[in-house]
């Protein structure tokens, strides 16, 4: 019979501790679920009727929206779209406030700085670059265009941290990373994901310094961002994961998934506390967000529809129809007044 | 030689894996009454929840219009 030389090294015996460890942890979860969240939320008024309403309609990419952010003054949306521009728009006048031509197509993620003075994107480029917005509107602002993350394959979300000096990234190559937006400089990258991570979240500023991320791998993953470390990970999906999104308080995160549902994941709790699905639901959820109490799950679904989610009570509240493609992203406004939808059908929903 | 590579690999994830064991978990009544306790103390200010009227909802206010 043949003896390694470390019998604790071989890769036979890794692989049955790694077996050994997954059931301990299958296990520690399970000892402590005691109750479903539906079930403790029994007690909780249910909610009436939600007329919600497309109010504006933005106009204008020549091709599927990709990606939207709002900014913090509540009524600027930065969109990026297939055809390659990246668009700022006033949601109350629905005017077009900015336009930048992307040297390449499939725009995916987008994010409105902070400040509000600057907006970041990238795709296909394998980049995230940040326009400052410009005050002057014959200035040409891809002049301006300053190059921050480099990945090897392409964008598939970004968003700024706190400030307007720093992004996080997520790329089809499978990792996150944090820049310096000045120096174009790696501050920290995350791996862990096994294939393209397609989305990710910050958590909100008050919870610490972590974010979420999800992907084809069908694992959602929790990062410590100044070490590197994934501290918690989750794998219940059943397929790719395209949209994390924390819950208010920061002690949970929605995601939202090609396998058709949306789940809720509790950090403290350390499992999945909800699905969110039905028979009917057969297409993918591409985006997924709050509204500002958490008691609201708004998803916008490959069928062209919205469903919105009591969250508490696992049920389906509303349907919205009105796009006439995918909905590919969705958020709600800084304030909580309306959300914002942006579809393969070229436009942008602004519903309240 | 892609053996010892798989065996870092490996080593990677077992280690992952004993840190993600050991956290410290709550129960799920817990969790789930402090989610709930979230949202009934900030439910009045969900505007999209309780339905803000016209007057105070800025995209609710149709007569937002201008021509340049």
């Amino acid at each position: 019979m043949e003896m390694a030389a470390q019998p604790s090294d071989t890769l036979a015996t890794l692989k049955t501790e790694s077996e050994t460890l997954k059931t301990k942890l299958e296990e520690e979860r399970a000892k402590l679920h005691d109750v479903e969240l539906h079930q403790v939320a029994e007690k909780t008024e249910a909610l009436g009727q939600f007329i919600m309403k497309t109010r504006r309609t933005l106009k204008g990419h020549g091709n599927k929206v990709l990606c939207l952010d709002w900014c913090k003054d509540k009524r600027r949306i930065v969109s990026s779209s297939q055809d390659g521009k990246v668009i700022v728009w006033d949601a109350f006048t629905t005017n077009k406030e900015h336009a930048v031509t992307m040297p390449c197509t499939w725009v995916m993620a987008c994010a409105y700085a902070p400040s509000g003075c600057a907006v970041a994107c990238g795709g296909l480029d394998n980049k995230c670059s940040v326009y400052p917005l410009s005050l002057d509107k014959n200035e040409n602002l891809a002049a301006k265009k300053k190059s921050v993350a480099m990945h090897t394959n392409y964008l598939s979300a970004c968003c700024f941290t706190n400030s307007d000096m720093q992004i996080l990234t997520s790329s089809g190559d499978g990792t996150c990373a944090l820049w310096d937006v000045e120096s174009g400089q790696m501050l920290q990258s995350f791996h862990g994901h096994a294939a393209d991570v397609l989305c990710l979240d910050l958590a909100p500023s008050e919870t610490g310094n972590t974010f979420v991320s999800g992907g084809c791998d069908k694992k959602s993953c929790v990062w410590d961002m100044r070490t590197g470390q994934c501290v918690q990970s989750f794998e219940t999906h059943e397929s790719d994961i395209n949209s994390v999104r924390y819950y208010p308080s920061g002690d949970a995160f929605a995601s939202g998934s090609d396998d058709a549902t949306c789940r809720l994941y509790d950090l403290r709790a350390d499992r999945e506390v909800a699905i969110y699905s039905k028979e009917s639901i057969i297409f993918g959820a591409s985006s997924v967000d709050f509204s500002l109490s958490g008691r609201l799950l708004f998803g916008g679904y490959n069928d062209y529809t919205i469903n919105v989610w009591d969250v508490l009570k696992g049920t389906r509240v509303s349907i919205l129809f009105g796009h006439e493609n995918r909905v590919s992203t969705l958020r709600i406004s800084p304030d909580g007044t309306a959300f914002c939808s942006g579809s393969w059908d070229h436009t942008l929903r602004v519903w309240a | 030689m892609s053996g010892s590579s798989n065996i870092v690999a490996m080593k990677k994830v077992v280690q992952q894996l004993r840190f993600e064991a050991n956290i410290n978990r709550v129960k799920v009544s817990q969790a789930a009454a402090e989610l709930q306790q979230f949202c009934i103390q900030n439910a009045l200010q969900d505007p999209l929840l309780t339905g803000v009227s016209s007057s105070t909802n800025p995209f609710r206010t149709q007569k937002v219009c201008s021509f340049l």
